[in-house]
């Protein structure tokens, strides 16, 4: 079956102010990045929008910025840039990790990590690592910008709190002492994970300071597991805490069976994927 | 739309409209089919190009996207009849069998060596792990992308 692309009305914008002025006033419209979602969903019928604004070519939405106490990402830095940028892998590795697992070559060198969170996947491989490291999103529109913590801005699959008049503009990362582990399991090296967790952990004299964990494709969106947080901080580091702990993240999670694996895979898996990463994390400290 | 962008080092100017992608504008305007379209979707590589010397798939690009850009297909890749390093070795170590997918792969495995001349095994299945072959079973294609890598480098000395 040969896929054609719906006709559309299609304008391409070289600043950002341009891209907000056309949201404000335009009724139906879908943003295109990197395009390896957004097109292949107008090729199936998913989404069939009137009018596409390419934003692709706004050259100022591209970068990463090390400013010492936070790293910003613009929203047009294509996975590839994440995967060799030198300031990614110096302050916040895990995002680098998560993402050279992301899809393939050709895929990274188009794909935008604004375009992974618009998407809102469930299963967006850089998801679990912002979560983590309580990364704030930067929405702009007409009106000004606005900035909320990750954690508040997925509400389910492919949705998000963005008003239909707004662009994501950045990611801002706020440095953070502790350390931070990515693990995913997927069928093949190309495919969407089955589940995914991330873990960040800071420790103080063998104690458990802080500690995040977020997991991906385990529930409508990719979530945080705040009750399992809370049951691990102020505990003595102990691999058996960290398995007891770890297995009690099926009652935060809500999977589902699909194509990929079952509900009941999901949750025995992601109760490994946690404390795995714990280990991980902690390992990362060590070093 | 008009847009004017290199092929394979040659200039054009076209005609396209906003929802005509890259692989049809290579393959049914400009009659390069060596650009071959298997799944639509991004998840096989058989259209692998390159866009400003960077591998992107063109089945997912629009075509008024590479207004002013560079694209390699794989008819750029052999100079007339001599065949890169690349495609010398597919040949010699029986890399090729339906040869769908081969397009493809010679692409990335261009792109791979003149990133890094000496590629480990798991260097080439990482790079590689986009591009989908039923036929071969991989074994001989990874061979040949080593082949051309030595083929490069005795060529260099």
């Amino acid at each position: 079956m040969f896929y054609k692309l719906p006709e559309i009305e299609y304008i391409r914008v070289s600043e950002l102010d341009e891209a907000l002025r056309l949201l404000s006033r335009k009724e139906d419209v879908k943003v295109l990045a990197g395009g390896t979602d957004l097109v292949v969903d107008m090729k199936i019928g998913r989404y069939r929008p009137k009018t596409v604004i390419d934003i692709s070519g706004i050259k100022d939405l591209r970068y990463i910025v090390d400013e010492g106490d936070k790293v910003r990402i613009g929203a047009l830095t294509r996975m590839q840039d994440i995967v060799e940028s030198p300031v990614i892998r110096e302050k916040l590795p895990v995002l680098a990790e998560a993402v050279s697992m992301l899809g393939s070559w050709q895929i990274r060198n188009m794909a935008t990590v604004g375009g992974n969170l618009c998407n809102a996947s469930p299963a967006a491989d850089s998801a679990p690592p912002l979560l983590v490291h309580e990364a704030r999103i930067k929405l702009a529109s007409i009106e000004g910008t606005r900035e909320i913590p990750i954690t508040e801005f997925f509400t389910g699959p492919g949705m998000t709190v963005m008003r239909p008049h707004e662009l994501l503009q950045e990611i801002i990362i706020p440095r953070k002492k502790g350390k931070s582990s990515f693990i995913k399991v997927s069928r093949v090296a190309m495919d969407l994970a089955i589940a995914s967790a991330a873990t960040y952990v800071e420790v103080e004299d063998d104690v458990i300071k802080d500690v995040k964990i977020a997991l991906g494709s385990v529930a409508p969106r990719p979530i945080r597991a705040i009750r399992c947080e809370a049951a691990l901080i102020g505990r003595r580091v102990d691999e058996k805490v960290l398995r007891e702990v770890a297995s009690l993240v099926v009652n935060e999670i809500s999977p589902i069976d699909d194509v990929r694996g079952t509900a009941w895979y999901r949750r025995e898996v992601s109760k490994v994927l946690v404390y795995d990463s714990l280990i991980k994390s902690l390992e990362r400290l060590r070093r | 739309m008009k847009i004017t962008f290199k092929v394979n080092g040659e200039p054009v100017t076209l005609d396209v409209k906003p929802n005509e992608l890259l692989i049809n504008v290579l393959r049914d305007k400009l009659k390069l089919t060596g650009t071959k379209y298997v799944c639509g979707i991004g998840e096989c590589g058989a259209c692998t190009v390159l866009l400003d010397g960077e591998p992107i798939l063109s089945c997912l690009t629009l075509a008024v996207d590479v207004n002013g850009r560079e694209v390699t297909t794989i008819e750029g890749i052999s100079k007339g009849d001599d065949l890169s390093e690349v495609q010398e070795a597919f040949v010699e170590e029986g890399a090729i069998q339906c040869g769908y997918c081969i397009p493809g792969f010679i692409i990335m495995g261009e792109y791979l060596l003149r990133i890094k001349q000496r590629p480990t095994e798991d260097e080439i299945k990482e790079y590689l792990r986009g591009n989908l072959c039923r036929c071969t079973g991989y074994v001989n294609i990874i061979k040949a992308i080593k082949k051309a890598s030595e083929l490069k480098t005795s060529k260099t000395k």
